[in-house]
């Protein structure tokens, strides 16, 4: 028969064999709190103000249904964002897949100084993209005739451009998606030669033993197939980050009257709407969960299609 | 004593969270509160100004008030959304200047009324820049200083290529195509190509407002689509300097001959008349139309107080003391490091920096032609308006469609503010 709960039995349930959950809680319980407090509160708070009228308060005013909800999702501005999301996705996935994918196999092939060229390709994701932002947009690609970018222009007889002020055609993209390709290609890179270095090498023996071509013939039918669970995550990764896109453009593009509405993600759109005057901090809450639906959605989907954490076959 | 590694671990562990905690809990804000030598410590602050020696004077004003401790804090970077979100919280400013406060500010309680600061010298303050700060017969911050802008032309340029200076919009669009080069555009209005920094000034340039003093849309007139439509030319003739390495509040691009004319502020003036010399003159947004006028946009930071200050009543009478009693201090801050208007008619009219050459003709146009853009125009309709100009002059987009769409944005924007009167 059992006794009762005393004290020091509850302590020794609550600290279990070995003191092993005291420890546990000692070593997570920080950060378990900080998680609470400054992610999951504030998430569920901000859940919460979506259904109410909160111009310039964090405190719910009016309950407004699904008011901002149908706001948000009637607004051209907060759309456009969405298609300006979809257009830098179609740029900066497959550019940075291919060129990271590219220094990777380079990088795996050299026999001498690899660590030196990883490091050197693997340096600019230390940048902040704040700095790089500026650095593309004052020196490399700012719109007068001392610009480097047009200094080069003038070398062949080539009119200037106005790179980020230019929308037919928009060059503008070709400013976003260099300086993000220079800031996180290495990384992915870095990814890509872990899995390269995964791949058996007797699968490339048994390949020349059976009369395999070097190079595209190998790439093709053993290192690519071998990348898999590789380009998967590195896909996934590109796609989330590709949403979360903010500083670049917010650093390019915004001057202290406003941003232009033809490059804005959603993010830089929320900011304004939420944080900039607007102020609407209820509205910019339904966007926010609106996002973060729109994010988990296409994760989830975009795993289930390549079949991310199924055994390999 | 000896120690087990986990005995080790579990110690520096402690001692870390006890750190932290520590640290957390006893980080000097400055708004300990009461009691600096027996006064109270009040918060004031500012945007970070360009010109040398403004932040040394405003700290010495500060220095100055004898009823409290006035801590300034000088802010670089997005200073107007710095402000809205700190007055969401208690760890805000006591005292701030603010380029406005917004209507949403003052119906969110999140200013204090000041009426009673400018009992005796409300009619000494310039009424255009005064009006957007009055809401339903309330003063919610004190001008400090008049901030105008207008076009710098460079003389020399344009008689070289025969061109008077531009006094309607036609003209001037004439001008910027006839005064583009290889090397020099005609024309910078700012790195977006305007519906950043123009904002209503072309349509008041057509005889039009943004918002009706009656409080009803003031360009849903067939006139509003004809003069923005005209913007569009200057775009599409390759007369507009874009993506210059400063924007349009810097005379940089301007006075290193990469533009022959330049929208920009009076502050400006000091900086292009010390590289330019007599080589250059000012204007105002020329007229469009029959029904149009010279068109010049004033705005003014105001000191508002913030309703969440611990210290109200003595933050009311810091801003009285400063930005009413001060006139002395009030003139030193407009004219001695930058280039301001005083937002005291009484300070304006005997200021001699005011009074000769470009500096004296932007004062007039600025106190003939000055508007100021209305409470009533609100950050929603102001992004709305702003995104259509931007279509219309880069994408070339019907300005009819557009003007609709704004203002449609607008009515509901009105209709949303007076809800809540």
């Amino acid at each position: 028969m059992r006794g009762p709960l005393t004290t020091t039995t509850l302590t020794r349930k609550l600290l279990g064999p070995q003191n092993r959950h005291l420890w546990f809680w000692i070593f997570v319980g920080p950060f378990v709190l900080g998680l609470t407090l400054f992610t999951y509160v504030p998430l569920a708070w901000s859940v919460y103000l979506s259904f109410f009228d909160a111009h310039n308060t964090v405190s719910p005013t009016e309950f407004v249904g699904f008011d901002n909800y149908t706001a948000m999702l009637g607004d051209d501005a907060f759309t456009g964002s969405l298609v300006t999301f979809l257009v830098f996705t179609a740029f900066i996935v497959p550019a940075t897949y291919v060129l990271s994918l590219a220094l990777a196999l380079m990088v795996n092939r050299l026999r001498w100084a690899q660590a030196f060229f990883r490091s050197v390709f693997f340096l600019p994701v230390a940048c902040s993209y704040v700095v790089a932002a500026l650095i593309w947009k004052m020196s490399i690609f700012n719109g007068v005739r001392f610009g480097l970018a047009n200094t080069v222009l003038d070398w062949f007889g080539a009119d200037q451009i106005a790179w980020l002020s230019t929308t037919d055609p928009p060059w503008y993209w070709l400013v976003i998606v260099t300086v993000r390709l220079w800031l996180q290609a290495g990384f992915y890179m870095v990814l890509f030669l872990a899995g390269l270095q995964r791949i058996s090498p007797r699968l490339y023996e048994a390949a020349a033993v059976d009369g395999a071509r070097p190079g595209w013939q190998v790439f093709r039918h053993i290192t690519f197939p071998q990348l898999r669970a590789t380009s998967v995550a590195v896909v996934l990764l590109l796609v989330i980050n590709a949403f979360q896109a903010f500083d670049e453009f917010y650093n390019l593009l915004s001057d202290s009257r406003g941003y232009p509405p033809y490059a804005r993600p959603p993010l830089v759109y929320l900011y304004y709407t939420a944080l900039g005057q607007g102020q609407n901090l209820g509205l910019g809450s339904a966007g926010a969960v609106i996002l973060a639906l729109i994010i988990a959605v296409v994760t989830v989907v975009q795993a289930r299609w390549f079949g991310l954490g199924r055994k390999e076959d | 004593m000896s120690m087990s590694r986990r005995r080790l671990l579990g110690a520096g562990g402690g001692l870390a969270l006890t750190g932290a905690l520590a640290s957390a809990c006893g980080s000097n804000t400055g708004r300990d509160g009461d009691d600096h030598a027996g006064q109270p410590v009040i918060e004031q602050w500012y945007h970070q100004y360009g010109e040398p020696g403004t932040e040394q004077a405003v700290r010495r004003y500060a220095d100055a008030f004898d009823r409290a401790n006035v801590q300034v804090q000088w802010r670089p970077g997005a200073y107007d959304q710095q402000t809205a979100a700190a007055l969401l919280t208690k760890s805000g400013p006591d005292v701030f200047e603010v380029n406005g406060p917004t209507l949403d500010q003052i119906q969110g309680g999140q200013v204090v009324d000041l009426t009673d600061l400018l009992s005796e010298a409300k009619d000494d303050f310039n009424p255009a820049v005064l009006a957007p700060k009055t809401y339903q017969g309330k003063i919610w911050a004190i001008p400090q200083v008049i901030d105008t802008q207008l076009f710098y032309y460079r003389k020399s340029m344009l008689e070289d290529a025969g061109v008077e200076p531009p006094r309607s919009l036609d003209a001037l669009i004439d001008a910027a195509k006839k005064l583009t080069t290889r090397d020099v555009k005609g024309l910078f209005l700012g790195n977006d190509g305007g519906p950043g920094v123009l904002g209503g000034t072309p349509l008041n340039a057509a005889g039009l407002t943004l918002v009706t003093e009656d409080g009803k849309v003031g360009f849903d007139d067939p006139a509003a689509a004809r003069t923005l439509g005209k913007l569009r030319q200057l775009y599409a003739e390759k007369s507009l300097l874009l993506g210059a390495p400063s924007d349009w509040s810097d005379p940089a691009a301007f006075t290193q001959g990469l533009t022959a004319m330049q929208w920009s502020g009076l502050w400006a003036l000091p900086q292009v008349k010390k590289a330019l010399g007599d080589d250059f003159g000012v204007l105002p947004f020329p007229q469009d139309g029959a029904h149009g006028a010279p068109a010049v946009p004033v705005g003014a930071y105001g000191a508002a107080v913030s309703a969440r200050s611990r210290h109200k009543a003595v933050a009311k009478a810091y801003v009285k003391w400063l930005w009413v009693e001060r006139t002395d201090y009030q003139e030193d801050f407009a004219l001695r490091y930058g280039f301001h208007i005083p937002a005291r008619i009484s300070l304006a009219t005997k200021a001699a920096k005011l009074r000769q050459g470009a500096a004296g003709e932007a004062v007039r146009y600025a106190t003939d032609h000055g508007h100021a853009e209305p409470l009533l125009w609100t950050s929603a309709s102001r992004t709305a308006y702003q995104d259509a100009l931007s279509r219309i002059i880069k994408g070339g987009a019907d300005p009819d469609g557009e003007l609709r769409s704004v203002v449609r944005k607008t009515e509901a924007e009105l209709r949303r503010v007076r809800k809540k009167n």
